[in-house]
């Protein structure tokens, strides 16, 4: 396949791109996709390309675009419905958690809800307690629904096209500081399959269990341990629901040790759910217990002094990790 | 332009019995201890559903409401599959996984009866942005109360169905009650219908005892709506004999007896049967024959249902996903 580098955002909009080329019952609906492109360029382009027909700009009414999706896709559509920022989840929590998620289940399997969801997460643009949340285990609490996070521009277009095939709702979590990262994508469709971590880096001594943008801090946490002898393995999990625990559990029980790190709020995070099944599994090969780095129990703050004290980092990944190890 | 042919007066009758036969019953097994679960019966607002949906076939599409029952019976649904899922066996039309509040058919065109008021609005909205998207004249029709159009959900959906110009109907069922708070102390309005201004599109009040009013006040929106003219908001003045949940209608605190006396005088059915008669459409013994073959279906129903073998536990994880 022909590869070349581009940004996240591109291959958002590349994938989107092929979703609307390769199913005639495909559309986009959201707030400003079409005229404005998306508020973060996802979309850019494509209006004049299918038309407000396959791309529709919405009113602001979460609730409402959210229920399109749900009606549309349960007549026999395949809706790409665009939730700007995730933290306005809370005005179509009903039609996300009631609707979309259950409709298959209540009816006995009788309907079908191939719905993709593509929304944005994340801190670190002073973009405050509203706009800047990492609320992916609401989403992963509620049994009906697919959530992937996907941490490159590589993965942004196959998980979103990977979504878009997929005959159930999926949520393709974005992350909004990875917008202008690059890297290398290939020209053509393709899928990362939904449900597979990713291993992407080897070691022997510690396990990173991460997604989405926390990835790339880990490996930076990764660079910083290789300096002082120790071999962290870096583990993308890519899905959260389907969670891939065997994956990890491979990796733990070589390691012996294991670090899990989220932006998200650490209390109730992913975190404890992934620690609880390492224990639960893997229980016999681990040195020491399963470490949680997230964020403190705060919105996020708004300026940067503070937003930077709140996020996760390499930093603090290397500072809890080193508990695991013993230093 | 609406009249009604005899057979389709015969056929709204029909349906209309089938809807009070049908409640009357589920209620019985419901105290009897038969069936589990909080049932909303729809006795008394028989003529809003038949008066609608006579105009439809098996490919329009409608949401429903946590009183879903009559929706689902006057779309077609079965009483023996009915009553399973009511029962809670493996037979009903969503395999015990629903039960009463959530009773669908999607061969239907029937999204459901919903737990959450407001939800169906902006699902049918989907329904007929899937129709408009393809090109056919089908419609989505949404039922919902006077209590939920004071949701969000509904007035996101009415301006997004108006926007669009999409083939939905707004059919606001109201019975005056909001659960068991009283119109007046729900909402500052008398006809939900006014709200329709505020979307820009035509808001209609109808009397929703009448069958026949009903029929022709929706045939002209779902008229409207096949053309491509876009939505319409009926809002159909109706009554629930029985309360919220259950089957007592009288000595309830927070509506008086007289009251409900009062809109039994406007029983749907009886007031329908009179008209039929005075047209010489529908004979007393004709109409008595429609209740013995209800019946019939309802005993074989219930007969169905409790003959069913219950859900293999096994199934619990069946249809979370595709």
């Amino acid at each position: 396949m022909a590869e070349r580098e581009i940004t996240y955002v591109a291959a958002i909009a590349e994938g989107a791109t092929t979703i609307l080329n390769e199913q005639d019952s495909a559309f986009i609906a959201g707030e400003d996709v079409a005229g404005a492109g998306g508020v973060f360029g996802s979309y850019r382009g494509l209006l004049d390309e299918f038309g407000p027909g396959r791309i529709v700009d919405t009113p602001i009414s979460e609730e409402g675009i959210v229920g399109l999706g749900v009606g549309a896709a349960a007549t026999g559509l395949r809706p790409v419905i665009d939730i700007m920022f995730m933290d306005f989840m809370g005005e179509c929590m009903d039609e996300i958690a009631n609707q979309m998620a259950k409709m298959r289940y209540m009816f006995g399997g009788a309907a079908k809800l191939p719905i993709t969801v593509v929304t944005m997460s994340g801190a670190g643009m002073n973009m405050a307690a509203q706009h800047s949340q990492s609320l992916e285990a609401w989403l992963c609490h509620l049994p009906g629904l697919k959530v992937v996070t996907p941490a490159t521009p590589y993965d942004a277009k196959g998980l979103l096209i990977a979504a878009s095939r997929d005959d159930n709702p999926v949520f393709v979590v974005m992350n909004k500081l990875s917008l202008r990262t690059s890297g290398p994508v290939p020209e053509e469709a393709y899928t990362v399959p939904i449900g597979q971590a990713k291993v992407v880096r080897e070691g022997e001594d510690l396990t990173i269990v991460t997604y989405s943008r926390m990835v790339r801090e880990a490996l930076t946490a990764a660079e910083t341990f290789a300096k002082e002898g120790i071999d962290a393995e870096v583990i993308d999990l890519r899905s959260l629901q389907p969670l891939d625990i065997d994956t990890v559990l491979a990796s733990v029980r070589k390691t012996g040790r294991a670090v899990v790190v989220h932006e998200a709020v650490r209390f109730a995070g992913l975190g404890g759910e992934i620690a609880a099944q390492i224990q639960e599994q893997a229980f016999d090969d681990l040195d020491a217990p399963v470490a949680r780095v997230g964020a403190p129990f705060s919105p996020v703050p708004f300026s940067s002094v503070l937003e930077q004290t709140y996020l996760p980092n390499a930093e603090k990944i290397v500072a809890e990790a080193k508990h695991v190890i013993g230093l | 332009m609406n009249q009604p042919s005899d057979d389709v007066l015969r056929d709204m009758h029909r349906r209309m019995v089938r809807i009070r036969v049908f409640e009357t019953e589920a209620g019985r097994m419901a105290e009897a201890g038969k069936i589990p679960g909080a049932l909303h019966l729809y006795v008394g607002e028989e003529a809003v559903a038949a008066g609608v949906m006579v105009h439809l076939s098996d490919d329009d599409w409608i949401t429903s409401t946590h009183r879903g029952h009559g929706h689902l019976i006057a779309k077609g649904g079965e009483f023996d599959r009915m009553f399973a899922e009511l029962y809670g066996r493996a037979t009903g039309y969503c395999r015990g996984k629903g039960g009463s509040m959530h009773i669908s058919n999607m061969e239907l065109g029937m999204l459901g009866a919903n737990g959450i008021v407001g939800a169906g609005p902006p699902i049918a909205v989907g329904a007929a942005f899937s129709t408009k998207f393809r090109n056919t004249d089908r419609v989505a029709v949404s039922f919902f109360g006077d209590g939920a159009s004071n949701e969000g959900s509904f007035h996101e959906a009415a301006n997004m169905a108006a926007l669009y110009k999409l083939p939905a109907v707004f059919v606001c069922e109201n019975n005056g009650y909001g659960e068991y708070t009283p119109q007046k102390n729900h909402q500052a309005i008398k006809d939900v219908a006014d709200r329709a201004a505020g979307y820009g599109m035509p808001g209609v009040v109808v009397d929703g005892m009448d069958a026949v009013a009903v029929y022709e006040a929706a045939g002209a929106a779902i008229e409207r709506a096949r053309a491509g003219d876009g939505p319409t908001l009926l809002e159909c003045k109706t009554y629930r004999f029985f309360d919220h949940v259950g089957v007592r209608g009288m000595g309830l605190s927070y509506r008086t007896d007289e009251e409900l006396q009062e809109w039994q005088k406007r029983d749907p059915i009886h007031m329908f049967e009179a008209q039929l008669a005075q047209l010489g459409v529908l004979s007393k013994d004709a109409a008595a024959a429609v209740y013995d073959a209800v019946s019939a279906d309802v005993k074989a129903g219930i007969e169905f249902a409790e003959t069913s073998p219950l859900p293999d536990p096994a199934t619990l994880l069946d249809d979370v996903y595709a």
